[in-house]
């Protein structure tokens, strides 16, 4: 972060407008979108896909196997793209790296205590450097959520910061866990103190409380990462993750995603979906444009 | 004070809710002098769509119940149907039937809900088989629940047709979507209220109406549909569904040739077309010089 950059005052956050959000939202939702665009749409909603596995029970063999799938999507479709990244935990890096050797296909490894971010600040950061030592080439960190209400936003602002510090070249997404912050002004709030202390990209949720990302919460991080990109000159990215599940809604994000940041953000560098079950849907929406025929998940691989 | 009558709204069964079609479409059903008695949903291919993805949802759990739970209420949709006798005569005769003929085709109606109820959980036992093989295996076939089935009901009777196209599918477990009759389907909105009020779950029958004409493409073209049933004579239709199915190797039933108001529809038969048959085997010791049982 440049020493020219005043950092503000988090107590005095805007206040969000909750009402005039959810209108907002409701007129993403109600966008038709025909044929090419829709094509173009759903590809381009697979090149942003974060595929993810995040159980207790993820052995080598599920990661393999869902690499496989990352960067063959379906391979009964032509020029289809890979998804963006796998995102997995720590001790899965290696294997994933090693199976995605040449496909573009990057790896994110989750951090700092994932899911709850309970741990001490040297387990978060060797944490964070182990990942980085196997090849990860994203980061996806949790912030300490008991510290942010208890208002503490110094503590959360340090953590950012030290574990940016040790993601050294690896790009750090920021986890909010927005279901556990109650109001959009706390999440306004966290946005802006995750920006400030280096995130690369602001992310919803873990995926593992509800509600996880939802449309206005979405809305709410996209206009700080806007008034961010106005005050700073930086872009930031934005990951809603758990919770979408179908090619209608993906394309609605976009939709929010080009009409609050414009077109620059509309990339796999800028915007991803955490999300496991949503790649199939898509697959599935771009064969029905090709044949003309619903599909079964019956025909798709489970990933 | 002179009172104008409540007309009812005739709306689709999706996944245990009652929306209008998302087509926005409709279809006056016209009496036979002619004045218009109801706006009728004609139902689109997202409609369909829709129908399919709760059928889909609803088809393991109502898969997995065990077969008496759906005696049970397969014998409470009887139930339900004989408080509602007198509505359902009303409405045939509105539709151009006789009083004679409506008490009758809606005692049938009801009967028939029995006798299927009675099948549930027993046509396994007849169906299932114990085979015999030549290794030390215990090897035995089951009947199981093809999935999803689409049926284009009888276009003639307004509530028999439907009764007898859906309860052999529900009995053996499967989900399904129903195209009620065209010109006919008062019946069709009051049978869902019907289901709705008999501890049916959600998704487990879903009834459209509107023309076969131009749903029966995509009801035998789905993917995610596992048999195609068809109860009417358009020669050009059965053709068709029959070239669609194979895209999925679905099982097409064509019923055209059987008298539904008769027993002749009515046979645990048409509960075993939509099954599939699961064979098992399972190793035995072999003790001693002993050989498998079979």
């Amino acid at each position: 972060m440049s020493t020219k950059t005043t950092i503000p005052d988090f107590r005095v956050t805007p206040s969000i407008d909750q009402v005039g959000i959810e209108e907002r939202v409701a007129r993403f939702t109600s966008r038709s979108i025909k044929k090419e665009s829709k094509m173009q749409g759903m590809k381009m909603v697979l090149s942003m896909i974060d595929l993810t596995t995040l159980e207790g029970k993820d052995t080598e063999g599920k990661v393999k196997q869902m690499c496989y799938k990352a960067a063959h999507l379906h391979d009964v479709i032509p020029g289809l793209p890979t998804v963006a990244a796998v995102c997995v935990y720590p001790s899965m890096v290696k294997t994933a790296k090693d199976a995605l050797k040449g496909t573009g296909v990057k790896v994110a490894s989750v951090s700092t205590a994932f899911p709850s971010g309970q741990s001490t600040h040297e387990i978060k950061i060797s944490d964070t450097k182990f990942a980085v030592d196997n090849g990860a080439d994203e980061i996806d960190m949790v912030i300490s959520r008991g510290e942010f209400l208890k208002g503490n936003y110094k503590f959360v602002f340090d953590e950012i910061a030290s574990i940016k510090q040790a993601c050294g070249k690896a790009r750090l997404k920021v986890i909010f866990e927005t279901g556990e912050l109650s109001t959009l002004d706390n999440i306004r709030k966290v946005s802006d103190i995750a920006m400030y202390a280096g995130a690369d990209f602001i992310k919803t949720s873990t995926g593992k409380i509800s509600p996880a990302a939802t449309m206005p919460v979405t809305l709410v991080m996209l206009e700080a990462i806007r008034d961010y990109y106005y005050a700073t000159g930086r872009m930031v990215g934005m990951k809603p993750a758990g919770g979408i599940s179908t090619s209608k809604l993906a394309l609605q994000y976009l939709i929010m995603v080009n009409e609050t940041l414009g077109a620059d953000w509309l990339s796999n560098e800028w915007f991803r979906f955490g999300a496991s079950s949503l790649a199939n849907d898509v697959l599935m929406q771009i064969a029905k444009q090709n044949t003309g025929v619903y599909q079964s998940s019956d025909y798709f691989s489970k990933d | 004070m002179s009172r104008i009558e409540i007309q009812k709204t005739y709306k689709i069964y999706i996944g245990g809710q009652f929306p209008r079609t998302e087509s926005g479409r409709y279809y006056p059903l016209k009496n036979k002098k002619g004045d218009v008695m109801a706006n009728i949903c004609l139902c689109s291919r997202k409609d369909f769509r829709n129908a399919e993805v709760a059928a889909r949802g609803a088809q393991a759990g109502w898969g997995s119940r065990a077969a008496f739970n759906r005696a049970q209420i397969l014998y409470r949709i009887a139930e339900m149907l004989e408080g509602r006798k007198e509505q359902f005569i009303s409405e045939l005769i509105l539709q151009g039937s006789t009083l004679a003929a409506a008490k009758i085709e809606v005692e049938v109606s009801i009967d028939r809900m029995v006798y299927y109820s009675g099948w549930c959980d027993k046509f396994q036992t007849i169906f299932s088989s114990v085979n015999p093989v030549a290794s030390s295996h215990f090897n035995f076939s089951v009947p199981e629940p093809t999935g999803v089935v689409a049926i284009i009901a009888d276009e003639n009777t307004s509530l028999l047709g439907l009764v007898t196209a859906i309860a052999p599918v529900i009995a053996g477990g499967n989900t399904c979507i129903v195209l009620a009759s065209e010109s006919k389907p008062l019946c069709a909105v009051t049978f869902a209220e019907v289901l709705n009020s008999s501890d049916l779950p959600g998704g487990v029958v879903n009834i459209l109406t509107g023309n076969s004409a131009e749903l029966h493409e995509h009801f035998s073209n789905h993917m995610d549909v596992n048999a195609v049933i068809y109860y009417r004579n358009n020669k050009a239709e059965i053709k068709t569904i029959k070239e669609n199915a194979s895209l999925n190797v679905k099982r097409v039933f064509v019923y055209n040739k059987i008298n539904i108001s008769t027993e002749k529809a009515q046979s645990p038969y048409f509960i075993f077309d939509t099954q599939e048959i699961k064979t098992t085997w399972h190793p035995i010791e072999n003790i001693g010089t002993a050989k498998a049982g079979y």
